[in-house]
């Protein structure tokens, strides 16, 4: 029980000392400003009196927004966290800071909250800041988007953190992590409708097998559940999204949206701070 | 098990450590015991910062390992509340001096006001320096506060990697007076190339050479 109240206590404390060095970083504060800038140029340029294939007001702006979100914050997160752990080995950061009672799973996890934290916040504010902004200018505020999106965000940043702290547990260099990190976004990427299509029709894969594909891209599954709520016609949506909705049903796969993404990252997070606790720090 | 072996507050036994096939601690037995000063001496890559670095619970390793009869791997937190580090280079961390100490209060439950004492003592003075971030501060001061972090907490070992590389020859007359008078229990483990230096406030030199030790000798007083 005292050992148990120890990892919460160091936890915490590495949490909050990741929190105090971020808050200080211009990553984070050009982050914070790039999100809420882009809430208010879309507010100023009027997108929200716009109209495309069904999406207006706020929902336009939310779909527009989330669209952005899926391009930067995978990558975003990736680049910004893969170096966390295997910085701090190289720097010999690590090598100071576990000289102290501080447990190494207290360490990995305080690390992974603080980055979740710390991403999700400025992008959450983003949201809330738009449906606010929105209220006040009478606009109708689409409050269950406003939640689907508020949930697929943190699944999304949750899911990324947990690759980026595996590949920064295991990689041997800062060097070697963002390489990583990099080729799988772009891995990810181009498994979006690009080559899931390809392989669609030019290998004659069967519909399920490219569901399948389709379906463990965090991704993709950002990207389908995204537009679920709006595009009965799947006219936005891209081949993947249309083939993956025509087999399950959108609340099923809303479901799925939110806890496949949450499960992977803790997996990846689970098998980082188990490879991390077990091998060598340094 | 012998009288030594009993009162060792850190018992190793065919202790070895490989990095790619490449031996550095090989098959060393020897037991530290809480009276002992030990001067830790030998060339670079002698295998002197891997040992401190299994003790510290930072490695894996092959053979026995207890420190204050605990596994540094299965019981680190337990082991390391009672261990005082103080590495070679200081780390280049972000923090501020305010926020690491506070860290260092909360983490080792050790009151800030122990901390300043010793570092004024070391010439340093801390609420000075409370803004600036702890990787801008020079290398002296860097070092200052970390031994001021290390001798501020009452522990049973203290594991010095070349604590007075980067001070000032007051500053190292004033850390070498310090550790004079710290608790006569508490096992101290100095790794140094300056023997000369340390020669006074050692009970004892072990000397390593390609991970074995080559000179364990008791230093008796004049």
């Amino acid at each position: 029980m005292q050992l148990q109240k120890l990892t919460h206590s160091s936890l915490f404390q590495i949490m909050n000392t990741d929190i105090f060095q971020s808050l200080r970083s211009k990553w984070f504060w050009t982050y914070s400003l790039l999100f809420g800038g882009f809430v208010a140029v879309m507010f100023a340029t009027g997108i929200t009196e716009s109209q495309i294939i069904g999406f207006v007001g706020l929902s336009r702006l939310m779909v527009t927004f989330m669209q952005v979100s899926m391009v930067i914050l995978p990558i975003y997160v990736l680049i910004t966290t893969v170096r966390s752990v295997v910085g701090d080995r190289e720097s010999n950061v690590m090598e100071y800071m576990l000289s102290l009672p501080v447990s190494f799973t207290g360490y990995f996890w305080g690390k992974f909250l603080s980055k979740f934290l710390l991403t999700y916040i400025p992008v959450f504010i983003a949201l809330l800041g738009a449906a606010v902004w929105g209220s006040f200018t009478n606009l109708d505020v689409p409050w269950d988007l406003f939640m689907l999106y508020s949930a697929l965000l943190a699944a999304m940043i949750f899911c990324f953190l947990g690759i980026s702290m595996f590949i920064s547990s295991v990689a041997h260099s800062q060097d070697l992590a963002i390489s990583t990190a990099f080729v799988l976004w772009l891995l990810l990427v181009a498994f979006l409708d690009l080559i899931l299509m390809g392989l669609l029709l030019k290998m004659r894969l069967d519909a399920g097998t490219v569901i399948g594909l389709g379906m463990i891209n965090p991704l993709q599954v950002f990207r389908t559940a995204v537009l679920v709520l709006f595009d009965p016609e799947l006219t936005v949506m891209g081949a993947a999204s249309y083939f993956i909705l025509d087999t399950v049903s959108r609340e099923l796969f809303i479901f799925f949206a939110i806890t496949y993404p949450i499960a992977l990252g803790g997996l990846f997070g689970w098998m980082g701070n188990y490879f991390f606790k077990t091998k060598d720090i340094i | 098990m012998t009288e030594s072996e009993n009162r060792a507050v850190i018992h190793i036994r065919q202790l070895s450590k490989t990095f790619k096939q490449q031996c550095v601690i090989d098959q060393l037995s020897v037991d530290f015991n809480s009276d002992d000063r030990i001067a830790l001496i030998g060339q670079n890559g002698a295998g002197k910062t891997t040992l401190i670095r299994c003790i510290l619970g930072q490695y894996n390793y092959e053979g026995v390992l207890e420190v204050m009869g605990m596994n540094p791997r299965k019981s680190r937190k337990l082991i390391l509340q009672e261990i005082g580090f103080v590495p070679q280079t200081p780390p280049p961390i972000k923090l501020t001096v305010r926020e690491l100490i506070n860290f260092f209060e909360k983490i080792t439950k050790t009151p800030a006001d122990e901390f300043y004492k010793i570092s004024n003592d070391l010439g340093l003075d801390i609420k000075q320096n409370f803004g600036k971030p702890f990787y801008k501060l020079s290398g002296g001061m860097k070092q200052k506060l970390l031994i001021s972090f290390a001798l501020g907490r009452k522990v049973k070992v203290l594991l010095l990697d070349e604590p007075s590389a980067n001070l000032d020859p007051q500053a190292r007359e004033i850390l070498f007076s310090h550790l004079k008078a710290y608790a006569p229990n508490t096992l101290m483990i100095l790794s140094s190339h300056r023997m000369d230096e340390i020669k006074d406030l050692v009970n004892r030199v072990i000397e390593m050479d390609l991970g074995k030790i080559v000179l364990d000798n008791i230093v008796t007083e004049k």
